[in-house]
């Protein structure tokens, strides 16, 4: 078996077989096929991440040599993006087969095809080596993203869904005009090609121009905290194991774009010399870990509150870039992981509550935690995570985060790291607070534990939060492994 | 004088793009807002294709007789980004005529009142 010749098919499989899945009948065909997709694409990239050492795996399409060709270039970096996308993909779809049986009783075939384009688009974006093709696949998953929370049970989801396209698409316009610029000037779209030609003409208001509309562009759809709007409604009001998805994959991979764009294509000299990066980018995060635990905190609609812990997290993750070093940037691609899986477990939790009492109001959980032992008490312990409770993999990334701000010579954001994980014990225990010492509302009806279709996959997830947080080999070590390749690439 | 003169494309783009993106912003009818947005891809489009263009080149059909060629590569690229700009503005439109039929209206100030009524959740930012 060759890991070149197999590596494009993690992007090709999900392109391919949403075509067929469109067009499967019924109810459990298309589920099927997308798990068997999801089971091949992580099995696949977590084959690739094994593989990749210091020269990237590189692919050439249709045999065209780069840089006149698109290219696919996976190194540590990637590798490490692609399995997390892939991995939560799995996950959502196995937890969500009930749950969208509910939502979307009709056409799942089409739900299912737009699930796996979205897939395709998030994983092409990650792997490709081509500046142009990185908008090409985002608009691929933005589009169907669209779509998907547009599924949502909610009305307004139609209205969260119209924002986001609008705001998107000014973003992905803005990478696109950066692209144009930087093609301008260099006459290459090929990253690797790119990043030797900038330096020679680095110094202009041109190449300036272009890397301050794709930070602005990739800060919109990371959600970076001015940029942030479209996000708590999308998440809120999309299905759920659409939010499930999304919360875990949509905002990484566009900060891993711009990771790649700071480091790989303008180089790390270029990115922090030609604008006060690390200062803006420490500002904005700090803004947003502040700003998005303070409105978490008083959310009456807890999908809503946990997709404002996402801006918080957005923050956390840019912090570890803004400290500009190899334990900054490792905090971040492990925060990257360990995010994942505790937003996956927390929204599980909240989509397996909503399946039994259809509402995510807070009152709706009052007295749910007698009702609903095993689902509540996997959400306590991915909350647990969230904050960064030691033994949860939470705690991990908080822990590195805090080494690299100490050695980054700024002690003072340890102080504020601990005052953003209080914010969040405040937000996780409002809603622990409603379910166990809550009396149950007179008026609501009685509901019984979730089905097991449900649980089970919710507490895989959250027994690899806890996992993750004792055996950080894979995670810590792929982390290092990509900071080092980012960071040695300049 | 001339350096504006030669910059004519390019001064076409800015004023297409800020008029487009003024009408995403402040307009409150979401087809006006659909309007906005594909004026300012459009504008992007243009930049593009304006860059391709090299003085005294010739169309990209390879002939006898001609030495200079313009770069054919920018109208493919471009080609891409109109089939996806297409493509964006297919689905704000469907979305448009879903919410049309589930609120009976695309204007956002009659958008925040019907959300008022909306039992659950804070309406107010939501639109």
């Amino acid at each position: 078996m060759d890991v070149v010749a197999w590596m494009p098919f993690i992007v090709l499989t999900p392109l391919i077989l949403s075509a067929v899945v469109a067009l499967l009948p019924g109810r459990f065909a298309p589920w099927g096929v997308s798990v068997i997709v999801a089971v091949v694409i992580t099995a696949l990239s977590f084959w690739v991440l094994g593989h990749v050492d210091e020269t990237p795996i590189r692919y050439a399409f249709g045999q065209w040599p780069p840089p006149i060709g698109i290219e696919y270039r996976v190194d540590a970096a990637n590798a490490w993006v692609a399995f997390i996308v892939s991995a939560i993909a799995l996950l959502a779809l196995v937890w969500g087969k009930a749950s969208v049986d509910q939502e979307i009783p009709e056409r799942q075939s089409v739900f299912y095809a737009l699930f796996l384009l979205t897939l395709a688009g998030l994983l092409g974006i990650t792997l490709t080596g081509d500046a142009f093709n990185v908008f090409v696949f985002l608009e691929i998953s933005s589009l169907s993203t669209y779509a998907l929370i547009a599924h949502g049970p909610d009305r307004r989801g139609l209205l969260a869904s119209f924002r986001y396209l609008i705001m998107g698409t000014i973003g992905a316009t803005f990478v696109l005009i950066g692209i144009g610029f930087l093609y301008m000037m260099t006459g290459t779209l090929n990253m690797a090609d790119l990043a030797e030609r900038l330096p020679a003409v680095a110094d202009t208001n041109a190449i300036r121009a272009g890397f301050a509309f794709i930070v602005v562009g990739l800060g919109l759809k990371m959600a970076l905290l001015p940029l942030h709007l479209w996000l708590p409604n999308a998440y809120a009001y999309a299905p759920n194991m659409v939010t499930v998805f999304l919360a875990g994959t949509a905002t990484k991979v566009a900060l891993y774009v711009l990771l790649r764009f700071i480091y790989t294509v303008f180089g790390f000299e270029g990115s922090f010399g030609m604008l006060p990066l690390a200062p803006l980018l420490m500002t904005l995060a700090i803004a947003g870990m502040v700003v998005g635990s303070w409105v978490a905190m008083f959310e009456p609609n807890l999908k809503r509150l946990l997709a404002y812990s996402s801006v918080a997290q957005v923050g956390y993750l840019v912090l570890g870039v803004s400290l500009v070093s190899v334990v900054g940037l490792t905090a971040t691609f492990v925060h990257l992981f360990n995010h994942a899986l505790m937003k996956a477990a927390l929204f599980m939790a909240l989509g397996t509550v909503m399946y039994q009492t259809g509402s995510a109001r807070i009152e709706a959980f009052y007295g749910i935690g007698r009702q609903m032992p095993w689902t509540m008490s996997a959400f306590a312990v991915a909350g647990l995570s969230l904050i960064g409770v030691p033994a949860t993999a939470g705690f991990v990334s908080k822990w590195y985060l805090i080494l690299a701000s100490i050695e980054a010579g700024h002690p003072w954001l340890v102080g504020l790291i601990l005052i953003t994980s209080f914010m969040a014990v405040f937000y996780v225990w409002r809603v622990i607070e409603a379910a166990w010492f809550k009396a149950p509302n007179e008026q609501a009806k009685p509901v019984r534990e979730a089905p097991l279709c449900l649980l089970v996959p919710l507490w895989l997830t959250v027994l690899l939060n806890l996992y993750f947080g004792l055996d950080t080999r894979l995670s810590l070590g792929a982390a290092t492994r990509a900071a080092q390749t980012l960071l040695g690439s300049f | 004088m001339s350096t504006v003169l030669s910059f004519f494309n390019y001064w076409v783009v800015v004023v297409l793009m800020m008029i487009g993106f003024y009408v995403v912003i402040a307009r409150g009818n979401m087809i006006k807002k659909v309007m906005g947005l594909t004026l300012f891809q459009t504008s992007v489009f243009f930049m593009f294709i304006s860059a391709g263009k090299v003085a005294g080149g010739a169309t990209p059909i390879v002939r006898a007789g001609v030495e200079v060629y313009s770069n054919p590569l920018p109208h493919v690229l471009i080609l891409t980004a109109i089939v996806v700009g297409v493509a964006t503005t297919a689905v704000a439109l469907a979305l448009a005529v879903r919410i049309n039929e589930s609120f009976g209206t695309i204007e956002d100030d009659t958008l925040q009142d019907a959300l008022l009524e909306e039992p659950s959740d804070r309406p107010e930012d939501t639109a």
